[in-house]
């Protein structure tokens, strides 16, 4: 292996990639942070929970392995040799407060993830990471700029899993893998779906804090996934609006595995840190219905930039944000009353319903039309709750389950500890589309779609068009050999010269395929490339 | 098992009663009755459906559902 001597092009870097060194960090150029906008560079990381049938101690490290690498078997991605992950720009145990972990608090296995213990890591054609992390298979997409795309390579992401299971199964030596997009075995376990906003540094992150926590306590009323069982270990049980907020303790902190808090503080920006800050939320549920996520990422993004604004008093503050995540998450009824801190009490769709109208002031009658859609959609659901959540039995995943585990139920004659209701449960997540009960309401045209299979089926293999994953989606898939890691923030080549050349993509809207598109047709070799790119 | 899942039972049939009702009285629109309506049949139409896919062993296919815990 040749010494990472980067011949300084991560000093400055090309400019079409990067932001101009000595660029006011008081007041950045890019107008769409602060604007009042839905728009902002965002993505989402989900771990996929995984089994194998009939062998319930199946180490799931060796298992998740086996998915990540039958899918890198693809001919796209096994052409060149498999481009590692450049860990360089990571700072896992930075937070948001001001301070970083030395290690003695912090649980080792957070830095898992990486090639030297094993485990499996491919980086995909569209920008995306398809890896193992914490015994699971996880899929994070590449960074977009809007909710309609995070949906779509959210959707790419639970496809390349099918695929990748499907792949498993047919490699040699390898028995049949399933692979479910939720967040609990009902047993005590936990696993992710995270959401990442790219801020404004200049928002203080107490204002973060404040705001956005009463926001993340009441959105699961459209974004959970729904779960038969109530507590950690599922003990007793009844249905419950979200899969994760049992397994939610603190109101802040760094934590991501225990003593799970509201608000995450990992503080990694993958981009410039002078700039930008990189919001970590690990608070929502997988979702299967294209809604669900869409609006999940959509409001969240609306309502950081009214945090980025200014715009709330804080009079929406809640008492005991933790308690009230759960009650709200056990009461499907939407009737509880959730007590603000002055005293106030409020149900979780009038919560909702504030904040709305305060966005619906904040954004104004001449909101771009990817912001009016989440704003559309957004009131369309509330109002819909406040008559029947199953009136959205066709469009988010927990009114889609319910209604299933409802009718089944009630067939059956069944109470809510029937093996076969909790069976409903989690198959409503397998990413197959002949099992999953998500899947067959989908082939029934029974759930609304804001996309097609083939939109899906594109995006697994192509980038986003408009940020940096676009340069590193389109640098994999041109020059495999040449690509020898890559991250979030940089590609790594060898062509040939003496030393690696790290070239550092530290701006997520440079890159993109306006900025480069022309140069990936023009140049046969990445040598080619990089000479265009690094020449001043 | 059984005595917890009768405990969290009645408090669910309780709330779930408080829907019903409620969903009764919203329902004097006939057109949101009618989408109620479809929307039932075609989930009474997937119930067979569920049947034919769902893992053979519910009990088995539950209880080895064991995960090691993530972020």
């Amino acid at each position: 292996m040749k010494t990472q001597n980067l011949n300084g092009a991560n000093l400055g870097g090309p400019e079409i990639l990067t932001s101009t060194v000595g660029g006011s960090a008081a007041a950045p150029e890019g107008t769409r942070l602060e604007s009042m906008t839905v728009r902002r560079i965002m993505g989402t990381e989900i771990e996929y929970g995984i089994s194998v049938p009939g062998q319930p101690g199946a180490n799931p490290m060796v298992t998740s392995s086996q998915i990540v690498n039958a899918y890198a078997a693809r001919p796209e991605l096994s052409k060149g040799g498999r481009a590692r992950w450049d860990y360089e720009e990571e700072t896992p145990l930075r937070d948001a407060r001001g301070f970083t972990y030395t290690g003695a608090l912090y649980d080792p296995a957070e830095n898992l993830a990486d090639e030297d213990s094993g485990l499996a890591n491919v980086i995909l054609t569209n920008g995306a990471r398809l890896y193992v992390d914490h015994a699971h298979p996880e899929y994070s997409t590449p960074e977009v700029t809007n909710p309609r795309e995070i949906v779509l390579f959210d959707k790419a992401g639970e496809m390349t899993m099918a695929e990748a299971a499907l792949r498993a199964a047919h490699t040699p030596g390898i028995g049949p893998i399933n692979l479910y997009k939720n967040n609990t075995d009902n047993k005590g376990a936990s696993y992710g779906a995270h959401e990442n906003y790219l801020m404004s540094r200049q928002t203080p992150f107490a204002d973060i804090v404040a705001h956005f926590t009463p926001f993340l306590v009441t959105r699961q009323i459209f974004c959970g996934a729904g779960r038969i069982g109530i507590g950690q270990d599922a003990s007793e049980h009844r249905f419950q609006i979200s899969q994760r907020a049992d397994f939610f303790e603190v109101e802040v902190g760094l934590e991501t595995t225990l003593k799970r808090p509201i608000i995450n503080t990992r503080d990694e920006p993958h981009a410039d840190a002078e700039r930008y800050r990189r919001l970590h939320v690990i608070i929502g549920d997988a979702n299967l219905a294209e809604y669900a996520t869409f609006l999940k990422v959509g409001t969240a993004s609306i309502v950081l930039s009214m945090i980025e604004s200014g715009v709330f008093d804080g009079t929406l503050g809640i008492a005991e944000p933790v308690a009230e995540l759960r009650a709200v998450s056990h009461d499907p009824s939407l009737k509880h009353k959730i007590e603000l801190r002055n005293g106030k009490r409020v149900t979780a769709i009038e919560l909702q319903q504030s904040i709305l109208e305060q966005a619906e002031a904040y954004c104004g009658a001449d909101a771009d039309p990817d912001t009016r859609e989440v704003l559309d959609q957004w009131a369309y659901v509330l109002d819909a709750l406040a008559r029947d959540p199953m009136e959205l039995a066709d469009m988010l995943d927990w009114p889609a389950k319910l209604s299933l585990l409802d009718r089944y139920r009630e067939r059956e004659n069944l109470g809510w500890g029937a093996a076969k209701l909790q069976a409903i449960d989690l198959q409503y997540h397998d990413v197959r589309p002949e099992k999953g009960l998500y899947h067959r309401l989908v082939a029934r045209g029974k759930m609304k779609r804001l996309l097609t299979d083939t939109e899906i089926i594109n995006a697994m293999t192509e980038p986003p068009s408009d940020t940096r994953a676009f340069f590193r989606g389109r640098c994999l898939a041109r020059y495999p050999s040449e690509v020898v890691a890559a991250s979030w923030d940089s590609v790594i080549f060898d062509v040939g010269a003496d030393s690696l050349v790290r070239v550092p993509m530290m701006e997520p809207e440079k890159g993109t395929k306006a900025h480069v598109g022309e140069l990936f047709e023009r140049c046969e070799a990445a040598k080619d490339l990089l000479d265009i790119i690094t020449a001043d | 098992m059984a005595a917890k899942d009768s405990g969290g039972q009645s408090q669910s049939q309780r709330s779930r009663q408080e829907a019903d009702a409620d969903t009764t009285e919203a329902a004097v629109d006939p057109e949101i009755a009618e989408r109620h309506e479809a929307i039932t049949e075609e989930v009474d139409d997937l119930l067979d459906e569920i049947d034919e896919v769902l893992e053979t062993n519910s009990e088995e296919f539950v209880r080895s559902f064991v995960q090691k815990g993530g972020q």
